[in-house]
């Protein structure tokens, strides 16, 4: 270890959704390295470790090394050119990058997604048809005494979801942590997130929707018939106590995952859970939050309704905002073979999207920008190595229960920022459609 | 009946790097019921092909108590393997479905 060497509190980990803003960082700036991460989980140490500088040209076009600027101009004019261009990603980035991008998108008549539309998409379709009882982080941990996992495996996804806010932390009502609450877990596996559970509740695969509706059906006093266990796996008795601890609880939450969402049912089962949260309003106060995966994938969501109107699959192809999933979300529009050219940001479908979409993303022009190499980076024809969120850019990013935070720089990268690259493609972009000139914020 | 999923080994192991050696190991390797592996004359580390219409991918195989994963269940972490599963049709919703959809297993 070198001897300049800077110690940086209250600095902020990106690398889940809990966006711990309490982590105590020893930098050593000549290794250019985080040496240690107080206060971060084992995801957050291997984020603040594995993100040193690497030894990547900055640009390539076609695998080769460009120069930043050749590059900027050969993606302007694969986007201006394109009749049918995607944007796509930025859920690993700041909010001041992803405003350019859907300034971008709105200048060439293209699509803007985030990985909001495989993740938690189907969730955003049931907020608008069923509404939200929601609350911040904070308050479920001053006062929540019932709390309710369904579908999700925080242990290994968001490891300080419980510590620092739901289940262990003390709180002002609950000053006893988790003695004062009671936990529920609903999976189709026994996850290591179980042994944390009062109460877990094996649902049967593909039986989620069934299982929040019978609880529906119990909480508004109407009889089942002790059958519905072979329907959901969970007996009518296990049922009828769940739904009277929910009824008689001070403050309840639901958090729901992805097994809920990228199941058969997808936004049905979301719209379930969240109708059963306001049911429960009628007895007590019980509130329903998505748990969010990517460390900004709800500053994404903010973003994209500001300024679309729509939080993810929007389409500016008539010279207006409008939303369809299905027809506008990128899996969609890579395996029907409509994208003609796509700009990905912080994300890597070339990895994990479904094989159709991916050979589609292999046939047409990827610019990419990701702060490592990466599959997508790989079959780019313009890719960026950009710098790392939160450790070499600040910016704002947004936790999953909707609180902004402002992230603290760790050490500088020699490595552009999204927010650059993307200003600057905005700004070649605009020059060649001739949109309407927005004056851009000066990055420093 | 297939879940792929996160996990943590997953999620540190991307740290290093998505082309890195261990995150392609920890993303291709399947945990399976014992009894079911058992039955299927399958120990940890043996090689099994999964398939779907959609396509299919070779991946090792560890065993899970089947109090922890039932009878019938493979959990796989996501990665170019769960991907080469999935099918692309999102039914309207733009998410394709990504957990518990049917797989075939050959034992190789
Ligand atoms: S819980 Fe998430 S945000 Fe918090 S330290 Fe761990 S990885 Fe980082």
């Amino acid at each position: 270890m070198g001897d300049n060497i800077k110690i940086i509190e209250n600095a902020t980990c990106t690398f889940c959704g809990c966006v711990c803003d309490d982590m105590h960082l020893t930098v050593d700036l000549d290794e250019k390295k985080i040496t240690k991460a107080k206060n971060a989980c084992v995801l957050g140490r291997a984020w603040f470790a594995q993100h040193g500088i690497p030894d990547y040209p900055q640009a390539t076009i076609g695998g080769k090394e460009a120069s930043v600027e050749d590059a900027v101009e050969e993606a302007a004019q694969i986007l201006a050119e394109a009749k049918f261009p995607i944007i796509y990603g930025l859920s690993d980035t700041t909010c001041e990058a992803q405003r350019h991008a859907v300034a971008i998108a709105d200048l060439i008549h293209g699509c803007i997604d985030t990985t909001t539309s495989v993740c938690h998409g189907p969730s955003g379709i049931a907020f608008q048809g069923v509404g939200e009882s929601t609350a911040t982080l904070g308050e479920v941990k001053n006062r929540a005494d019932f709390i309710m996992y369904w579908g999700g495996n925080p242990a290994e996804s968001h490891p300080r979801h419980f510590t620092r806010y739901a289940v262990t932390t003390k709180g002002l009502y609950t000053p006893n942590g988790k003695k004062d609450r009671t936990v529920v877990l609903v999976d189709v596996r026994k996850t290591p997130s179980a042994p944390v559970a009062d109460i877990f509740l094996s649902v049967k695969p593909g039986r989620d929707f069934e299982l929040a509706w019978a609880l529906r059906a119990l909480v508004k006093g109407r009889k089942l018939d002790p059958s519905i266990e072979q329907v959901t796996g969970v007996s009518l008795a296990t049922l009828e106590d769940l739904v009277d601890r929910m009824k008689n609880c001070r403050y309840g939450v639901l958090f729901f995952g992805m097994g809920l969402t990228m199941t058969r049912g997808r936004h049905f089962n979301s719209g379930a859970v969240l109708a059963l949260t306001t049911d429960l309003n009628e007895f007590t106060h019980f509130v329903a939050k998505p748990v969010r995966g990517h460390g900004n994938v709800t500053g994404a969501d903010n973003v994209l309704s500001w300024q679309t109107g729509y939080p993810f699959g929007v389409n500016f192809s008539r010279g207006f905002p409008r939303f369809n999933p299905g027809e506008f979300t990128t899996v969609d529009t890579l395996a029907r073979g409509d994208a003609d050219a796509a700009l990905i940001i912080a994300s890597d479908p070339a990895s994990n999207f479904p094989r159709k979409a991916i050979e589609h993303l292999g046939a047409i022009p990827v610019i990419a920008l990701d702060t490592k190499q990466t599959q997508t980076t790989n079959l780019a024809r313009v890719a960026f190595i950009t710098a790392t969120y939160g450790i070499n850019t600040a910016g704002t990013v947004y936790r999953m229960d909707d609180v902004p935070i402002t992230l603290r720089k760790a050490f500088d990268s020699p490595y552009p920022t999204d927010e650059e690259i993307l200003t600057a493609i905005r700004r070649r972009v605009q020059a060649l459609c001739g949109g309407p000139a927005v004056p851009l914020r000066k990055v420093s | 009946m297939i879940i792929p999923g996160r996990s943590q080994k997953q999620g540190t192991s991307l740290n290093a790097g998505k082309l890195g050696e261990e995150y392609l190991e920890v993303t291709s390797t399947a945990e399976l019921n014992q009894d079911d592996m058992k039955r299927l004359g399958l120990e940890d580390g043996d090689r099994i092909r999964l398939r779907t219409t959609t396509g299919e991918s070779v991946v090792r195989c560890k065993g899970r108590k089947p109090e922890d994963l039932p009878a019938g269940m493979i959990f796989l972490p996501y990665g170019p393997s769960s991907s080469q599963l999935m099918a692309s049709d999102t039914a309207g919703s733009g998410m394709p479905i990504s957990k518990n959809f049917e797989v075939e297993v050959e034992v190789l």
